[in-house]
């Protein structure tokens, strides 16, 4: 009780004199950051709670390439289903002269089965709930892709060769993927307006969707019955399939997120652990003093960590609160990623919000009050007595047990725990050493420009330690910043223009082979070079070396999906232009080889092939088998169409396929495509140009949310910096009183404080722009294969905002201490 | 000086030199365990640190015995030894070899808890740079030693002794606001707050003037002979070091001289 009364006075008082300040300020941005992240994470964690249902629009999902058989609705009506049907596929709608490629969801009757469509009447406007689906002749857009199109309510848009018009805004379907919607917008109409579109043709890219729901005994004994009876490329999804899968996409996310968050956490923490000293320091002589009356170790114990306890749990409530706030900020940024309406957040990040700071102060500050209850009391007779040094490992150990801690509770994986661990300690060794090597570099640089310069480069420099802490936590804040702003659009830019100046720029398919000719001389018409058109079949692998094949016998998540899906195949007389034999060798005509593959070479490793492999597909029923005889580098980003399986001509050529090819046309020939869109509408034209815009978008909507999480690490990289001057407040009032007697002006004093605090800032700067351009040279060099350019706005920017940040914030909490009476200070030390 | 006061005062100083002389004979004759009259004893006490130089002696096999409601002053050069002294009787250090009882308890053979715990019961301390806490108010900083016993009259048990350093009008203005010689009285209050039966001062008015001084040293030594603490003293000023029945002057961590005043006295008479 009595450790308790004292704790309560003594943070009533310290609160009072602002003392408590900057720790206070360091444990509620790390609370605000974590559980801002929390809340959110939490909201797109409930969809899955709250509509595990609604993911799939019905208790069970069958999906198919093919069109589904009738006698599967029978089937389920027959056991008092009810039913849906979705046909799907990618196509290019247009609005007068505009076209926007987007998801076309044909939905019948009665769609969805589970959950409710949502629809407005304006554009971004918020949706009400709707029983009903597009009628006969009507559709209904995203807000996004009729802004696209520059269109409205009521426009009539062309699908293929159907005339529709727009009714509804649609605002949210249940199906709607992860939440993490696919890149095209989503057009919804009436599936009996598909024919009239004519977009589906024989070998068109269509997913069928059959959507089954009822009482769960009934759907249960219909998944049975289905799966005895379906082909092997239809696809059973129910709920328990389709939760897992959701469940670990939102769970990564959501750890990277909160990674994100611990940088702001682990800055905060530094400051925490510096304030943490200075608070300890501070009450040396207190502590001794109360040692001499009789107070014990313990009790001086348990007056500081009750006292910082009290401070932690306020800062929890207030910080919380926050956050509460905060994560509306990342809902907001996230709102085209993340559609549809989220539940309101649960309570459970409270939790961390209240362990987080807990964690923090027995991590970063717990060594100091430690320290500060072993003070001899023998110093209230001799000031010069320290209490005794504490041991490395009870500083770093405490700390790295409370991040570790920390990690844990947020990720839940030991493993993904030791690799940052593991990376946050090299990455800090690596940051504090290139920190140590800027901060001498200054030692050469003090020079004659002045006495407040000379003063100012020489603080920094004096105050080594204190002064590289700082340069690393706003560094970091700057690099991360600077990394998402300026490299990445860079890069991405970088990689536009590093294709081919006539790289193909459309992608077209669902080519029949009797539309070749007519297409070809339209292309000639319009001056546009005529491509190459290469055939394709849609199979799937069956079996290899007669062994049949099944997706979950591998490990290898491409190999998984390769099996699992039907692939698209080809046949090639010569080597296709971009590939490379890598083993084995190229047919020639007449070898009477008979029927071989060339297998592209990471899918040859994933799969485990080699060269004299069997491979049998699948190609509508009729199996057809071929020897593996070479494997093949393939160069991607070619944009031209590429393909994993490619064989020697005669096995494929009398299956019923379609063609595709890739061609360029230029920005002035644009108008060509909507001759073209109107003239073919059912093939599909994907526009490279229209993807790379709407990656970038996902992109810019992903990073502006990071940037988001990281403005607390600039926060917390504040905080830091006030702590290093809280922890030399009385050192500086002290200088300034001694320069201010010497006969230096205030203004002199103040300019030598500018000049520490902003060669401080640009030092965070340069390191900064260091680590954001090394950053974006690893991801050009390694990622991307592009040659990496450095940019000197990052350097500049990184100086300049480095400067403006560190010099404004440290000259405005320092100015304070200028504007004591030099002759009161003085006497106040003579005292001591 | 009243009449009835000197005649007190010839009295405790009679008292003091009777034990002092006791406690000499007994030292004398390594009997002094089993005497309880003295309040403070320390047995053949030393104290080395080690420090760049090598191991440095600061105190050597001093031994002494204080009889309860003596005064006495510790004297001697600069690091001569008598704060280290004053800290280990006082149980705030550790000495390397030796014991010592504090009110009949040996606090050298206590940790660093239990010498706290015996501190609170029977030590009061003033100081020369007053230790007050600058962030609490006269009154609260008096308040100190009993709230850290548990008493539930802290209040009213300072504000008394506030009034009888005569500062109960500032009871609530902090440090800061007080003079140095406001300051030491403020500490006085907090020294005698608990009545403890010792009071080690160390250099009382080593950061006062002469006339701020003077007016502590009184009351001081008003307040000692009120409570009837013994009382150990560290001090430069011979003025003040006179005052109490009992110089032990210390040179290189050696006592080289513990005698009374009423010896020195009749010295000087004949």
């Amino acid at each position: 009780m009595t450790a308790l009364r004292f704790a309560w006075q003594n943070l009533f008082r310290e609160w009072k004199s602002g003392e408590h300040a900057v720790l206070t300020l360091a444990l509620v941005i790390s609370v605000t950051a974590l559980t801002a992240v929390g809340f959110f994470t939490s909201r797109v964690g409930r969809i899955m709670e709250e509509h595990a249902g609604e993911l799939i629009a019905a208790d069970l999902r069958l999906e198919s390439p093919q069109p589904l058989a009738e006698k599967y609705f029978q089937l389920a009506q027959a056991r008092g289903l009810k039913t849906a049907r979705i046909e799907s596929f990618p196509s290019v709608v247009l609005y007068g002269e505009n076209s926007v490629l987007s998801a076309i969801r044909a939905v019948s009757a009665g769609y969805p089965l589970r959950g409710r469509l949502k629809v407005a009447d304006t554009l971004f406007g918020v949706g009400n709930p709707t029983d009903a689906v597009p009628a006969h002749g009507e559709v209904w857009a995203e807000s996004r892709l009729l802004a696209r199109l520059g269109a409205t309510l009521g426009a009539t848009l062309d699908v293929g060769r159907a005339t529709l018009k727009v009714t509804r805004i649609l605002d949210y379907r249940p199906d709607q993927g992860s939440q993490f919607v696919d890149l095209a917008p989503t057009l919804l109409i009436n599936i009996d307006d598909v024919p009239a579109t004519q977009l589906i043709q024989p070998g068109s890219r269509v997913s069928y969707v059959g959507l089954f729901a009822g009482a769960p005994a009934d759907v249960q004994d219909f998944k049975q019955a289905l799966a005895a009876v379906k082909a092997r490329s239809e696809r059973l999804v129910d709920i328990a399939d389709a939760s897992p899968q959701f469940r670990k996409s939102m769970d990564r996310a959501g750890r990277f997120i909160n990674l994100t968050a611990m940088v702001s956490v682990l800055l905060a923490a530094i400051a925490v652990a510096m304030a943490a000293r200075r608070y300890a320091a501070r009450r040396f002589d207190i502590v001794a003093l109360m040692k001499s009356m009789g107070a014990s170790q313990r009790l001086v114990l348990n007056i500081s960590m009750l006292e910082l306890l009290l401070l932690g749990l306020a800062a929890s409530v207030v910080g919380t609160a926050l956050g509460y706030i905060a994560q509306a900020g990342i809902a907001f940024l996230l709102k085209d990623l993340v559609r549809g309406d989220l539940p309101s957040p649960s309570f459970a990040p409270a939790v961390l919000g209240l362990l987080a700071p807990l964690a923090v102060l027995v991590g970063f500050a717990l060594p100091p009050l430690l320290q500060l209850s072993r003070v001899p009391p023998a110093r209230v007779l001799r000031r010069n007595i320290e209490p005794p040094p504490l041991r490395y490992i009870v500083v770093y150990g405490a700390a790295m047990l409370a991040v570790g801690g920390m990690l844990l509770y947020m990720v839940r994986d030991l493993r993904l725990v030791g690799y940052v661990l593991v990376g946050v300690v090299g990455s800090v060794i690596v940051l504090y050493a290139a920190g140590w090597l800027l901060v001498k570099s200054l030692g050469g640089l003090r020079g004659s420009v002045g006495v407040a310069w000379r003063y100012g480069m020489a603080n920094v420099v004096r105050r080594g330690r204190e002064s590289i802490v700082q340069v690393v936590a706003f560094g970091l804040g700057l690099m991360v910043l600077l990394h998402l702003t300026v490299v990445r659009h860079d890069l991405l830019d970088d990689w536009r223009n590093g294709l081919p100046e006539h790289a193909p720029n459309q992608f077209l398919i669902n080519i029949r082979p009797e539309q070749v000719p007519e297409l070809s001389t339209f292309f000639t018409a319009n001056h546009i070079a005529v491509p190459i058109f290469v055939p394709m079949v849609r199979a799937r692998l069956a079996d290899i070396n007669g062994e049949p094949v099944q997706g979950h016998t591998y490990t290898d998540d491409r190999a998984k999906n390769f099996v699992d899906r039907e692939a698209n195949l080809t046949w090639s007389r010569n080597l296709p232009e971009g590939n490379k034999i890598a083993s084995g060798s190229w047919w020639r005509d007449g070898d009477g080889g008979g029927a071989r593959v060339s297998v592209e070479n990471g899918i040859a490793t994933a799969l485990g092939l080699k060269l004299g492999d069997r491979l049998t597909y699948d190609v509508a029923g009729i199996p057809v088998t071929a020897t593996v005889t070479s494997t093949r580098e393939v160069e991607w980003d070619s944009f031209k169409p590429n393909f994993f399986m490619v064989f020697s001509p005669g096995v494929l050529d009398s299956v019923t396929g379609t063609y595709i090819t890739s061609v360029h046309i230029d920005s002035e020939q644009r108008a060509v495509l909507t001759n073209f869109y109107k003239r073919f509408p059912e093939i599909t034209a994907i526009d490279i140009d229209a993807i790379i815009q709407q990656v970038r978008g996902v992109m810019d909507d992903a990073s502006r949310a990071v940037q988001y999480v990281f403005l607390f690490a600039i926060l917390a990289g504040i905080t830091v910096l006030l702590a290093a001057i809280q922890s030399t407040r009385d050192e500086r009032r002290y200088e300034s009183a001694m320069l201010r007697t010497l006969g230096a002006s205030r203004s002199i004093v103040l300019q030598g404080v500018a000049t520490e605090f902003t060669v401080l800032g640009v030092l965070a700067g340069t390191l900064a722009a260091t680590g954001a351009s090394l950053a974006g040279y690893f991801f050009a060099t390694h990622m991307l294969d592009l040659k990496y350019h450095p940019d000197l706005v990052v350097w500049l920017l990184g100086w300049i905002s480095g400067a403006l940040l560190v010099g404004t914030a440290g000259t405005l909490a320092t100015r304070s201490v200028v504007n004591h009476p030099p002759a009161a200070i003085l006497k106040e030390a003579a005292s001591d | 000086m009243t009449g009835s006061a000197g005649v007190a005062a010839g009295l405790v100083l009679a008292i003091g030199k009777i034990k002092t002389a006791i406690a000499i004979q007994f030292m004398n004759q390594d009997l002094i365990s089993t005497v309880s009259a003295f309040v403070l004893r320390a047995e053949d006490v030393s104290k080395q640190v080690t420090s760049p130089e090598g191991t440095l002696t600061i105190l050597s096999d001093v031994s002494l015995a204080i009889p309860a409601g003596e005064t006495v002053a510790l004297v001697g050069a600069s690091g001569a030894g008598k704060s280290t002294l004053l800290a280990i009787l006082a149980g705030l250090d550790e000495p390397s070899s030796g014991r010592v009882w504090l009110n009949g308890t040996e606090i050298t053979a206590l940790d660093e808890d239990g010498r706290a715990a015996a501190r609170s019961r029977h030590v009061g301390f003033v100081f020369q740079s007053f230790h007050l806490v600058p962030s609490l108010t006269a009154i609260e900083n008096v308040m100190l030693p009993l709230e850290l016993l548990g008493n539930r009259h802290a209040h009213a048990q300072a504000l008394e002794v506030l009034e009888k350093v005569g500062l109960a009008a500032r009871a609530r203005h902090y440090p800061r606001q007080l003079s140095g010689g406001e300051q030491q009285r403020v500490a006085i209050a907090r020294a005698f707050v608990t009545r403890p039966p010792i009071l080690f001062a160390d250099e009382p008015t080593g950061n006062l003037d002469a006339a701020t001084g003077e007016r502590i040293i009184k009351l001081l030594f008003d307040l000692n002979m009120e409570t009837r603490a013994t009382l150990v003293l560290v001090t430069h000023d011979q003025e003040l070091a006179a005052r109490c029945q009992r110089i032990v002057r210390i040179d290189a961590g050696r006592i080289t001289e513990a005698d009374t005043q009423g010896f020195t006295r009749e010295r000087r008479v004949r």
